[in-house]
């Protein structure tokens, strides 16, 4: 057996060295804190049109994290990239050739994509969170509120959450572009849309973006089945199942 | 030593490997021949463990490939040049490399000086030359400093230089005491540089013979005679019962013969000799012939090698068409990915 540090050590160096993973990553940061802002602001200076209609509190958190819904598709790509740039390179057969136990290569991988995605959610939320408060103005809210410190790790949590999900279902498609093709239009487009059409929204809750974005909403939705802790668990049940799938792929399949 | 005992492999109903059984002889450069989708590549994938055999078995020093502790360190493999990102530098390529097998990360810039890529070491990969990627999957083959290495039609595509730069490069690790095992499709490339070799065709082991028996066993000469005065040359070579067959153009050919002493004949009984030369079958000629069941593309009758031995000079990779359908496109499929 190879030392599982050494592989940790070599995965590092495989996402350090490469400009596509380390760029998607700054986007995620961007992309969230300044959508974020922008919403703050504009929520700030039109306050009372936006809840004239509004039946739930509130969400101040919410609000400040709501950049997420175009953050997390660059944190989508990244975790496409990191595991299908070797496919698409074909240098999964030299990594295979250096490391054959294709579990441990697999899981060695997951932990350094997933540590790192979990450094750059944590950093991209707590930005943002404090930096949409202070555009709140008035409607602000602290960390020191019922649920909002939990709200805030919950949208770190999502958004590693989302990137290994992702990570596993390159793994098994074992194809970038065919895994971006898939993802993106999955997240971007039908989830939210699904979400929405009555009857099929009954399904649609249960996709893991729904579910993990439970975990950053302060004041729950009305007509969502579960709150928190149930959005951690379908959305890490996707997770675990895409990271296992992949595992099995990588594993049954030739290099 | 690499050892595979009944190796078969398949992809659907093709069989790409079939049956192989053979050893890899220590300390020596080994080449592996066989025509284009003979099941060469496979086979090497095979010993990788990158590709999981539908029956028997592949040994590296008794082991099977996911057995060994740190891999690089007993076998580095050149499979195909293009395995690089391309946005990566040469550097850190190796130095990821390196560091999944716990290797010094100092022997990184020794590879690449080795190979000739330390001033290009910093750039990335993206504007290489074939040569180049070439040349760096050499290197990452000798960054464990390995016992064993595996090279996969290492010439393709390399330009004169970088051809001579192989071939002493294998003899140079032979030298050391390395296992060199190295596919081609070409014997004339092999001749030069292999002690021992292996052949298959259509994925069966067609030879696994030393390379000087090899050459003793196909390297028939051939003398040619031309003259004005054929009638007196055959009368002269009949007294020496010496047979001749006509040759091309209305030549003799005189089978084993020394052109000394058939030129000393003619002149004793007065034949103007128009030529007298000596000539060599290729050893490509005793290879296509030994393959000549098991290529996978056949050319048209016209393109038929003749037995005309000077002609032949190993261009046999024009106008051929595929014969037997798909599958032995499977490498470049499977690279497509």
């Amino acid at each position: 057996m190879g030392s599982f540090p050494a592989i940790l050590r070599s995965e590092w160096t495989k996402i350090r060295t490469v400009r596509s993973t380390v760029w998607t990553l700054v986007l995620v940061f961007l992309v969230t804190a300044a959508l974020g802002a922008l919403l703050s602001l504009l929520t700030k200076n039109n306050f009372a049109d936006f809840r004239k209609n509004a039946t739930t509190p509130f969400d101040a958190t919410a609000t400040s994290l709501s950049g997420i819904a175009l953050g997390e598709i660059a944190m989508i790509v990244f975790g496409v990239l990191a595991i299908g740039n070797e496919y698409s390179s074909g240098m999964i057969r030299v990594s295979l050739a250096a490391v054959p136990q294709r579990g441990t290569l697999l899981t060695g991988k997951a932990l350094v994509i997933g540590v790192l995605a979990l450094l750059v959610s944590l950093l991209t939320a707590f930005v943002t969170f404090f930096l949409g408060q202070a555009l709140l103005g008035d409607h602000r809210t602290t960390l020191g509120s019922p649920h909002v410190l939990r709200a805030v790790f919950g949208a770190a949590i999502f958004l590693t959450m989302l990137c290994l999900f992702s990570a596993g279902v390159t793994a098994m498609l074992h194809n970038q572009t065919l895994a971006l093709g898939i993802l993106v239009p999955f997240f971007f487009l039908l989830s939210p849309i699904l979400s929405a059409v009555p009857k099929v929204k009954n399904v649609a809750h249960y996709f893991p973006d729904y579910a993990g974005r439970q975990m950053l909403t302060v004041f729950p939705e009305a007509n969502t089945p579960y709150g928190w802790v149930g959005g951690f668990l379908v959305c890490g049940a996707w997770t675990l199942a895409a990271l296992l799938g992949g595992a099995a792929v990588l594993k049954g399949r030739d290099a | 030593m690499i050892e595979l005992h009944d190796l078969t492999k398949r992809y659907g109903d093709k069989l790409a490997v079939d049956g192989l059984t053979f050893q890899v002889p220590r300390g020596v450069v080994t080449g592996f021949l066989g025509p284009n989708g003979a099941g060469k590549s496979t086979t090497m994938r095979l010993i990788l463990d990158l590709d999981r055999p539908t029956g028997g078995r592949v040994t590296i020093d008794g082991k099977g490939y996911g057995h060994l502790n740190e891999p690089l360190k007993y076998i580095g493999a050149l499979l195909e040049a293009t395995a690089v990102h391309p946005g990566r530098t040469a550097h850190n390529h190796l130095l990821w490399l390196a560091q999944s097998n716990r290797i010094p990360v100092g022997r990184v810039d020794e590879v690449l000086a080795l190979v000739g890529l330390t001033e290009v070491a910093h750039k990335r990969a993206r504007g290489f030359s074939l040569g180049m990627r070439q040349r760096l999957g050499i290197a990452s083959a000798l960054l464990g400093d390995p016992e064993i290495l595996m090279f996969d039609e290492p010439v393709n595509g390399l330009d004169p230089e970088g051809i001579l730069w192989i071939r002493n490069l294998m003899k140079r690790l032979a030298t050391e005491g390395r296992t060199v095992f190295v596919s081609s499709h070409l014997m004339s490339e092999m001749a030069l540089t292999a002690e021992h070799l292996v052949v298959i065709g259509k994925g069966r082991l067609l030879a696994d013979l030393p390379m000087a028996e090899f050459i003793e066993r196909n390297s028939r000469s051939v003398v040619r005679l031309r003259t004005p005065h054929p009638e007196q040359l055959l009368d002269a070579l009949t007294r020496q019962s010496i047979t001749a067959v006509p040759g091309p153009d209305g030549s003799f050919e005189v089978s084993g013969g020394d052109p000394a002493q058939l030129g000393d004949l003619a002149a004793a009984h007065g034949v103007t000799l128009h030529e007298l030369s000596l000539q060599r079958a290729s050893l490509e000629e005793a290879f296509m012939q030994m393959t000549a069941d098991a290529v996978e593309y056949h050319a048209g009758p016209a393109a038929r090698p003749g037995i005309d031995a000077a002609g032949a000079t190993g261009t046999w990779g024009e106008q051929w068409q595929p014969a037997g359908g798909r599958g032995s496109e499977k490498k470049q499929q499977k690279g497509a990915n």
